[in-house]
């Protein structure tokens, strides 16, 4: 037990004193996650807006398995981008193996289901009578997309939210892809396992409370979110 | 029909939901400027016209021409054709935006200029008396409010064609007093053809120049008010435009164009004098609005050429009005001052006189076709 008292005061220590490793992993998490759920954003708005406002075969079976790949373990996408880009894999001459560039890959492939279905349960949530009245007033389709999107912006703005949480938060992508290299690909949770490991007790809890305090910051935004409407 | 000289035009228009005809083969003409009233009881159609008019969906089956162009099933031109018109619903849809940025959304997707669409938004504000409003929040505004903004937003487009579909139903008298002034300020200055619907006949005659009684999908009547209230083309119309006594008869005789009709249960009949060219032994229908019956204790020689004796059935008020049924071997309903109600200390019971002029009395044939 003492152990575990003496962890945490040096955790603190470690945050208080903004350790530069520490400071340096953080920052590197939120980058590698920001520019994940950005680069997801950009083809999840346009793809949730066309199979939200199309009309088409099959969309709710297909709906349905964006819903179901919500749940995707880490390690099956982290699989799939390995052997996608290892030496002997179709994009293995691109050599981003064990890059931020692979992990930034491998999270956007883990955060578009939930960008995609969350989006179109967002611009579904905008009533039909908006979107005539909307009609009627003389907006094109492309101009009827914006504006649906802008109805909708606070759910949508949760969906971006909860899947920027998702990849700040994931594991398996981060390890099986980056390689958790000192300096380079290390993130909060590679390197909290590994200092686990290690024994680094104050290092892993310093980064878990860091990690939780991500956590609950997103959860306040969220909460604040879903109640504006 | 020459489809140059109107604005709006429909042509066999049919169209479905689910099934069930909604509109049945409607043939129409708006003339450019034209304020048309169309009146019917909820469910007749009159949305889904309107809604296709604006090329929010495509009919069944027939024809639109606006302003000469008979409108393509689909493809651009229909947009083309839309941002010249504007729709007001029954229940105004604000978008979760500030009041300016609702109202000037429609010139932003046309393509106005800052400078012009900020000039042209402060202009319609004033105009439906929400001058300051700009930055409040648009769905933070009570009803009346909210359907001032959908005017604002409709009216600063300047449309050549303007759709309402019940813009007051849901909106308390101040309000609806202040809708209605404004859409017919709006009528009289910029010329605008507008297309009404509303199930509120004074609003209609208030407000149009003509107008159209659609029931159960099919146009029924068109004509001036005066035809429509006066002169009910059958049994459904009547009923709908407020002639509550429709009383079954034949024509006994007609001398130079008054008709004698009897009326009534009893073998004799009564007699009601009419204004009429339909002859002898012609089974008709003598409507008698309850306005235009006058009520007094002792028989009348006057002006008035029938003066029914009857008993009073009951009273009832009906705002600064009275409601009077008199059994005179049918029954009658004729609306009075409250004031003369008592005067005439109506009971039940008591003996009064229904005076009409024969003017009063509108006949219709029987079995009248649609």
């Amino acid at each position: 037990m003492t152990e575990i008292w003496y962890g945490l005061t040096k955790a603190m220590e470690l945050i208080i004193s903004f350790d530069p490793e520490v400071m340096e992993i953080a920052a590197r998490t939120l980058r590698i996650a920001g520019t994940s759920c950005l680069l997801a954003s950009l083809i999840s708005l346009p793809l949730a807006s066309l199979i939200h406002f199309r009309r088409f075969h099959g969309k709710r079976v297909l709906i349905n398995i964006i819903q179901t790949l919500f749940s995707v373990p880490t390690v099956i996408v982290g699989l799939f981008v390995f052997v996608l880009l290892s030496r002997a894999g179709p994009l293995g001459e691109l050599g981003i193996l064990f890059t931020p560039a692979a992990m930034v890959i491998g999270q956007m492939i883990l955060i578009t289901p939930i960008l995609l279905g969350l989006t179109i349960s967002a611009l579904s949530g905008v009533s039909k009578e908006v979107v005539e009245t909307a009609t009627s007033l003389g907006a094109s389709g492309f101009q009827l997309v914006l504006l649906v999107l802008r109805e909708a912006r606070y759910a949508v703005l949760a969906a971006l939210i909860l899947g920027f949480g998702r990849a700040l938060s994931e594991l398996g992508v981060a390890m099986m892809v980056g390689g958790n290299i000192r300096g380079f690909t290390r993130v909060m949770t590679t390197a909290l396992s590994l200092a686990t490991t290690r024994g680094e007790l104050e290092m892993a809890l310093a980064l878990g409370i860091i990690l939780l305090f991500l956590a609950l910051v997103i959860n306040i935004v969220l909460n604040r979110l879903q109640q504006r409407r | 029909m020459n489809s140059l000289s109107s604005m709006i035009e429909v042509a066999d228009l049919t169209h479905s939901y689910g099934g069930k005809e909604i509109l049945k083969g409607l043939n129409l003409s708006i003339a450019r400027g034209e304020v048309f009233a169309l009146i019917g009881p909820t469910g007749a159609g009159k949305t889904t016209l309107l809604r296709i008019i604006d090329l929010l969906e495509t009919p069944g089956s027939g024809e639109i021409y606006f302003d000469g162009i008979c409108v393509p099933r689909s493809g651009k031109q229909r947009l083309e054709i839309r941002r010249r018109m504007s729709f007001i619903h029954q229940k105004p849809q604000v978008f979760n935006s500030s009041v300016y940025d609702n109202v000037a959304c429609g010139l932003r997707w046309r393509g106005e200029e800052r400078d012009r669409i900020a000039e042209k938004v402060d202009g319609i504000l004033e105009t439906v008396g929400l001058e300051g409003y700009d930055s409040r929040d648009a769905r933070t505004l009570s009803g009346g409010e909210a359907q001032r903004v959908a005017l604002a937003r409709a009216l600063v487009l300047e449309p050549e064609v303007l759709l309402l579909d019940e813009p007051t139903a849901n909106l308390d008298p101040v309000s609806t007093a202040k809708i209605e002034h404004l859409i017919g300020d709006v009528a009289r200055r910029h010329n605008t053809t507008m297309i009404m619907a509303t199930h509120d006949m004074a609003q209609g005659q208030q407000l149009a120049d003509r107008i159209g009684v659609l029931i159960d999908g099919t146009l029924l009547q068109t004509g001036n008010a005066t035809d429509i209230f006066r002169s009910p083309r059958n049994e459904e119309v009547a009923h709908f435009v407020g002639m509550e006594n429709i009383i079954e008869g034949v024509v006994v005789a007609n001398n130079e164009g008054i008709a004698t009709v009897s009326v009534g249960s009893n073998p004799d009949g009564i007699g009601i004098q009419a204004v009429s060219n339909y002859p002898a032994r012609q089974e008709v229908y003598a409507c008698i609005r309850p306005e235009d019956i006058t009520l007094a204790p002792m028989m009348h020689r006057s002006s008035a050429r029938n003066s029914l004796q009857g008993r009073v059935a009951r009273v009832a008020s009906n705002g600064p009005l009275s409601r009077v049924q008199i059994d005179c071997g049918f029954r009658l309903v004729a609306l009075v001052t409250r004031v003369s109600a008592e005067e005439l200390n109506l009971q039940e019971g008591s003996e009064v006189y229904a005076d009409f002029k024969a003017t009063a009395v509108h006949i219709m044939e029987r079995n009248a076709s649609r």
